[in-house]
C-alpha cells in the first residue's frame, strides 16, 4: 500500500485546533456536559439516563454535516483519503468503539477536555492511545 | 433552543475537525508514522490541532466553570473518578490500536458520513457495536472486580 503524502499545514491546524476548542467550551456552558463524542455516541443508545437525547442527536447530525458545509462555503470538498480496505474498516471501528468506551473517552473526551482540565486520568488515556496508534501505524506501514 | 444549539456546537466541531486536516485519515496517519521523520514524509499539523484545542478548551473551562450553572441544565457533570484503574490504560490501548490502524477516531468517523464514504459507514458500525459491546460488558456485576462500572458523567 502506497501512504497518501499530506502537507504540514500549522495555521490551519491550529484554527481547526482553537474551533473544536470553542465547541467544547460551548457545550459545556449550554448543557453543563463534557464534549466528548464517544461518549455522546454511545448515548443514542438505550437506556437512556437522562431527557438529553435529542441535544446528542442533534450534535452528532452537526458532525456529520461539517463537510457540507465547507463544501458550501469553499466551493471544493476538503481532502480526505481513507486508506485501508472493507476489513480493515470493520477490525479497527470495532476497537476504536470498544475501546473508547471501556476507557470512558476518546480523542476529544480525554486528549481535549481531559487534558484542559489538567485531569491525570485523561493523561494517562492520552499517553496509552497515543503510544499504541503509534506503534500500530509503524506495524502496520513498515513490518507488515 | 438548546437542541438547535447543539447542532450549532457539533458543526464547529465537525468544521474544526475538517479545516484542522483531522477529518483526513492520511493525514492522521502520516502524524501517527514517527518513523516518517527519518526520510522527511512525517506530518507534525495534529500536534497543533491538539495544542489549539487545548489552549482554547483550558481558558474558556476555567471561564465557564466559574459560572453557578450552565445555561440550560442545573448543574455542571464533571467525572469525579480519580483513581488509575486498569481500565484507563487498557481501553485507550484497545483504542489507539483501531485508531491507528484506519487514522478514524469518533469524531472524525462521523464527519466522515458527511462526505459521502462508504468506508466510514462500515467504521462507524463497527464503532457502535463496539462501543455498546464495552458498556454492555462494563455494567457486568462479574466483571465490577477487574473494572469498577462506569462513571456516568465521563466521556
Amino acid at each position: 500500500m502506497v501512504n497518501a503524502a499530506t502537507t504540514f499545514t500549522p495555521v490551519a491546524s491550529l484554527a481547526g485546533g482553537a474551533l473544536i476548542g470553542v465547541a467544547a467550551v460551548m457545550l459545556m456552558a449550554l448543557t453543563g456536559r463534557i464534549a466528548g463524542v464517544s461518549g455522546i455516541a454511545v448515548r443514542l443508545f438505550p437506556p437512556y439516563a437522562d431527557g438529553e437525547l435529542g441535544g446528542r442527536m442533534a450534535f452528532v447530525a452537526g458532525l456529520v454535516a461539517a463537510p457540507v458545509v465547507v463544501l458550501v462555503a469553499t466551493g471544493k470538498m476538503p481532502a480526505q483519503t481513507i486508506q485501508g480496505n472493507a476489513v480493515i474498516m470493520i477490525v479497527a471501528g470495532f476497537l476504536v468503539g470498544f475501546g473508547s468506551v471501556w476507557g470512558n473517552g476518546c480523542t476529544s473526551g480525554h486528549g481535549v477536555c481531559g487534558l484542559a482540565r489538567l485531569s491525570l486520568r485523561s493523561l494517562v488515556a492520552t499517553i496509552s492511545f497515543m503510544a499504541a496508534a503509534m506503534a500500530t501505524t509503524f506495524v502496520a506501514r513498515h513490518l507488515g | 433552543m438548546a437542541v438547535v444549539l447543539q447542532f450549532a456546537i457539533g458543526l464547529v466541531f465537525g468544521v474544526g475537525l475538517v479545516i484542522s486536516g483531522m477529518s483526513d485519515p492520511a493525514k492522521v496517519l502520516n502524524f501517527l508514522d514517527l518513523a516518517a521523520i527519518g526520510v522527511g514524509a512525517w506530518d507534525p499539523s495534529l500536534a497543533f490541532v491538539m495544542a489549539g484545542a487545548v489552549a482554547v478548551t483550558f481558558v474558556g473551562f476555567a471561564a465557564v466553570l466559574k459560572r453557578p450553572r450552565p445555561l440550560f441544565a442545573e448543574t455542571f457533570h464533571l467525572p469525579t473518578r480519580r483513581e488509575l484503574d486498569l481500565r484507563i490504560v487498557s481501553g485507550p490501548v484497545i483504542f489507539g490500536v483501531g485508531w491507528g490502524l484506519a487514522g478514524f477516531c469518533p469524531g472524525p468517523a462521523f464527519t466522515a458520513l458527511g462526505f459521502g464514504s462508504g468506508a466510514a459507514a462500515l467504521f462507524v458500525a463497527a464503532m457502535l457495536a463496539g462501543m455498546l459491546l464495552a458498556r454492555w460488558l462494563a455494567n457486568r456485576p462479574s466483571l465490577s472486580a477487574i473494572a469498577p462500572p462506569m462513571d456516568q458523567f465521563e466521556t
